[in-house]
């Protein structure tokens, strides 16, 4: 596989050429993204395909690993659909979605991990999880991945922050 | 795993439909909550020793974020600017990963959440979501506002 990326693209502020203001990514990117994630999630639930499924948990661990203007999805939209648009107004940090990345990676990771094992509707259950909040994130804009970190951060020291 | 009958189908249509009904009924539920202030009357206080900051002469917005959240910096951006045109209003953003007593203590589950705070420190509003100038304006109590 090539590195589709380009050296000027290596740093978040060189990714915002003539942007003057903060740095950061377009915000219809990862809207964008989700969209397309949706489709293919929708596809995966509709035939229970479990290599739809794969294939979006490689779309995910790319955007989880490079960042989500860098997965495969991203890099259409920069190529594609973004020279077509108007400059955005502002701009969003790529941090949070790249989260929202990694929380796909792990739901349709354990999805493949329990349809390897036999476990019934594995890719079903994963597809539709995976759906819900693709779709929130393409239409609503809301990213559901994104409000789970608190409540990790929360889980994950039980008490001991209390003082 | 492949095969694909009719009723097969037909079964996996409904669910599909079924799940983007869900998450319709979600994200119409939640964009309706989104920036609109609700009173609270808990008796909650937070200080400035809580804060690490001082609080507005007449009311604070404090707003909790988290590194994940990206509606949290066009809050920052809009209560900075609420706050800007109104000399007795205050602003403290905390991170609420970092503060998670903080968040505990006031039930925090996502961000941003801003709380409102009188002029002692009591928790008066709370907004939950994206928010607007407007909105926040709006949330301030009458007879906290500037008279200007």
């Amino acid at each position: 596989m090539t590195d589709p990326v380009q050296p000027a693209d290596r740093t978040p502020a060189a990714a915002v050429p003539g942007a003057g203001g903060p740095s950061g990514i377009d915000p219809r990117g990862p809207r964008v993204v989700a969209g397309l994630t949706a489709v293919v999630l929708a596809v995966a639930l509709l035939t229970g395909n479990v290599w739809v499924l794969a294939g979006q948990a490689v779309c995910f661990a790319l955007g989880s690993l490079l960042g989500i203007q860098r997965s495969p999805y991203g890099v259409l939209f920069r190529r594609l659909i973004r020279p077509r648009l108007t400059p955005p107004s502002e701009f969003e940090d790529p941090a949070p979605p790249r989260f929202a990345q990694t929380v796909g990676l792990i739901v349709t990771g354990a999805g493949l991990i329990f349809a390897a094992a036999g476990v019934g509707p594995a890719v079903e259950v994963a597809a539709g999880l995976a759906l819900i909040a693709a779709f929130l994130n393409a239409v609503f804009g809301l990213c559901l991945g994104c409000e789970l970190y608190l409540l990790l951060a929360r889980l994950r020291s039980p008490r001991a922050a209390l003082g | 795993m492949l095969r694909l009958d009719v009723d097969d189908f037909v079964l996996r249509t409904v669910v599909l439909f079924a799940v983007l009904l869900f998450a319709t009924a979600i994200g119409l539920l939640l964009r309706r909550q989104a920036g609109r202030a609700r009173e609270v009357t808990s008796g909650d206080l937070l200080e400035a020793d809580d804060l690490a900051a001082p609080l507005g002469e007449r009311a604070t917005f404090v707003q909790f974020s988290s590194p994940t959240c990206s509606p949290c910096r066009s809050v920052r951006q809009v209560l900075s600017a609420v706050v800007a045109a109104d000399p007795g209003l205050g602003h403290v953003e905390i991170d609420a990963t970092e503060r998670l007593d903080l968040a505990r203590r006031l039930s925090i589950l996502r961000t941003p959440t801003v709380l409102l705070l009188d002029s002692r420190g009591l928790v008066i509003r709370r907004i939950s979501g994206p928010i607007t100038a407007e909105q926040a304006r709006a949330a301030v109590p009458e007879a906290l506002r500037s008279r200007s």
